[in-house]
């Protein structure tokens, strides 16, 4: 079990309000990601829901009961740190056994689930070894393995991924999202990645300046954002922002598009500007449109074969039911 | 070309380094050989270099007159006793500014390490008089006390700086994986520490071990350590030089070896955690 509610909660240093009070209901089993710009409060938020921070108001229920007050060792949760924060003195084997030490499992018993955890992890050939002697990607597993050999009610993730290479970075992302689906255990994921939070998330929280914009599932967010925050933070890349009359003839205050729903055609399309930068990924182009008299640049997707160079004029053309509408206070209409 | 010019370059800065250790060095290694010569050849002038009559009179005297080992017995446990009490106070005490900082913490720490900059004199009379009242004039138990006060701001200094590299993540860590904040020390930090620890105990004894204030004014004979075995061989008249010196370096022996086996941890603690 891992149902976490957080009931009015709210965090402060000193004079500074990082948290307002908040209401966020995480159901059992859930993938929840926390996105939002640096310095929103993510880390914080799931500090408090680890203990690692005292609330400086409202109340932390885990599975109905009141955790507020509990210290992180009393809250059976499990962490992986940005950092790793694996003990350097012990071995792997040690540093993975260690939460089962804490928790006075005898020895034998200590074994079996060290040497579990190591083979879903990939890690049995390293079980002697100093953390200092690992890769960065082995050990991000062995923070892993420390979290999961003591079955938590939920994990608590701060941005994991990030001092891992590209390519490492997909292969964790995707053993991660394996380890929800066979655990099937309450996961934390705080990240200011795009793409993880929308391929692993049940259901995603977008912070911004420590209040929540917008909770839903990925699709939900990107189909129908809250409001211009949400609008701009969710996809990539980003949705372009229309003002003006333009917008009012669309019926709202800001009208916005994103790129993947405009179409490019060098002669057809009610708006019209010239090409600047373009990105060619292969199988997409994307090109930077200037000049259009809408917005300072409007970004297109194209198909990766469509050759267009700096300073040619196009045409756009926005797919009607897809567009998003604001009003002046940057709430959807 | 550039290669001859280093070679030299790395010979003169060789030279130099050997010079700034003989100069250092050569206080001691004067008063070992002043140890060994007779006591007129000991105040020659010009001075003997090596070429005196070698005697080991002036150690047979010395341990004669004074005896030594009660007064190294002395040095021991003064200097043990008021490293062990030191680290039980500034463990506790680096542990929480280094981890759990208040607003004043810095100002705090600067506040400690200022009271080194008094002079010792200032505090004499009232300390003597409290020491009578007490009746811990030449008590052990008195020079453990007060060599720890006057070395504590150095030991919670040293290892404030050693915590201070251990990142808090990693005793988060542990907290996350249930464990205690006894278990949290025992298991985690401890260990972690240990360099620091050792380093600030080994230069905490070697400052105790040559404190020659205090000891030597709050003693008589009971607690006398080797300090005041060595003063008791300066006498405004007659000639003593070759006596003193024996009875320094029979002082300084101890601790010289001590340290000598101990380089590396001296050498990190005397940098204060800043070179690893
Ligand atoms: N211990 C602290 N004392 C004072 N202010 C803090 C403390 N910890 C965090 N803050 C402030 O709280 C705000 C939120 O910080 P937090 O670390 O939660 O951001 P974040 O969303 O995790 O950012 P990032 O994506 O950069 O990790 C920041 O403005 C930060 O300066
Ligand atoms: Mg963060």
């Amino acid at each position: 079990m891992g149902q976490i509610t957080l009931s009015k909660v709210a965090k402060r240093f000193g004079d500074a309000e990082v948290i307002p009070p908040l209401d966020l209901i995480i159901d059992d089993g859930e993938f929840v990601v926390f996105v939002g710009p640096s310095g929103c409060g993510k880390s914080t938020l799931l500090r408090l829901i680890a203990g690692l921070e005292d609330t400086s108001d409202g109340r932390i229920l885990i599975d109905g009961k009141d955790a507020t007050a509990l210290g992180p060792a009393q809250r059976g949760l499990a962490m992986v740190f940005q950092s790793y924060a694996l003990y350097p003195h012990m071995s792997v084997r040690s540093n993975i056994a260690f939460p089962l030490k804490m928790a006075g499992l005898d020895k034998a018993e200590q074994d079996r689930r060290v040497e579990g955890a190591a083979k879903v992890l990939n890690l049995t050939n390293y079980l002697d070894r100093r953390p200092g002697q690992l890769s960065g990607g082995q050990r991000q597993r062995v923070a892993i393995g420390r979290a999961i050999v003591r079955e938590p009610a939920a994990f608590l993730f701060d941005e994991p991924l990030s001092n891992l290479d590209a390519a490492l970075r997909v292969g964790m992302r995707l053993e991660i999202s394996e380890l929800h689906e066979r655990l099937k255990t309450t996961m934390i994921y705080v990240t200011h990645d795009q793409v993880e939070a929308m391929t692993m998330a049940d259901k995603i929280v977008v912070l911004n300046a420590g209040r929540i914009e917008q909770v839903g599932s990925p699709l939900e967010l990107y189909r129908t954002p809250r409001n211009l925050f949400v609008a701009g933070f969710i996809g990539s890349p980003k949705m372009s922002f229309i003002t003006g009359a333009e917008a009012q003839k669309a019926g709202g205050a800001t009208v916005g598009v994103r790129p993947e729903h405009l179409r490019v055609s060098p002669s057809e399309g009610p708006w019209r500007g010239t090409v600047g930068v373009s990105e060619h990924l292969g199988s997409d182009t994307f090109f930077h449109v200037h000049d259009t008299g809408l917005a300072p640049v409007i970004t297109v997707r194209a198909d990766g074969e469509v050759a267009l160079s700096h300073g040619d004029t196009v045409h756009l053309t926005p797919q009607a039911d897809k567009i998003h509408r604001f009003d002046q206070n940057g709430l959807r209409i | 070309m550039a290669r001859a010019v280093s070679t030299q370059r790395k010979a003169f800065n060789t030279v130099v380094a050997w010079g700034v250790a003989l100069l250092i060095a050569f206080p001691i290694i004067w008063t070992v050989l002043t140890s060994f010569k007779p006591e007129p050849q000991a105040v020659a002038t010009p001075p003997i270099w090596l070429g005196f009559d070698w005697t080991t009179k002036n150690y047979h005297d010395v341990v004669q007159q004074r005896g030594y080992f009660s007064f190294f017995l002395n040095s021991v446990i003064i200097a043990l006793g008021s490293t062990a009490l030191g680290l039980l106070i500034a463990i506790p005490a680096a542990w929480s500014m280094a981890f759990v900082p208040g607003r004043r913490t810095r100002d705090l720490l600067m506040w400690m390490l200022s009271t080194k900059m008094m002079p010792a004199v200032a505090v004499l009379t009232p300390l003597y008089l409290i020491f009578r009242t007490l009746g811990l004039l030449d008590s052990r138990l008195g020079l453990v006390v007060v060599l720890m006060l006057i070395n504590l701001p150095i030991i919670v200094w040293m290892l404030y700086t050693y915590f201070k590299e251990i990142p808090g993540e990693i005793l988060e860590a542990a907290r996350m994986d249930g464990a205690s904040l006894w278990n949290e020390i025992l298991y985690v930090l401890t260990p972690m520490a240990i360099p620091g620890i050792a380093s600030t105990l080994i230069l905490n004894i070697i400052l105790a071990w040559n404190e020659a204030f205090w000891t030597i004014i709050l003693t008589v004979t009971d607690a006398a350590p080797l300090t005041k075995f060595i003063s008791g061989f300066s006498s405004p008249q007659g000639l003593f030089y070759a006596k003193l010196s024996a009875a320094s370096t029979m002082a300084i022996a101890p601790i010289l070896i001590m340290g000598w086996f101990s380089q590396k941890q001296l050498v990190r603690g005397l940098t204060f955690g800043a070179v690893k």
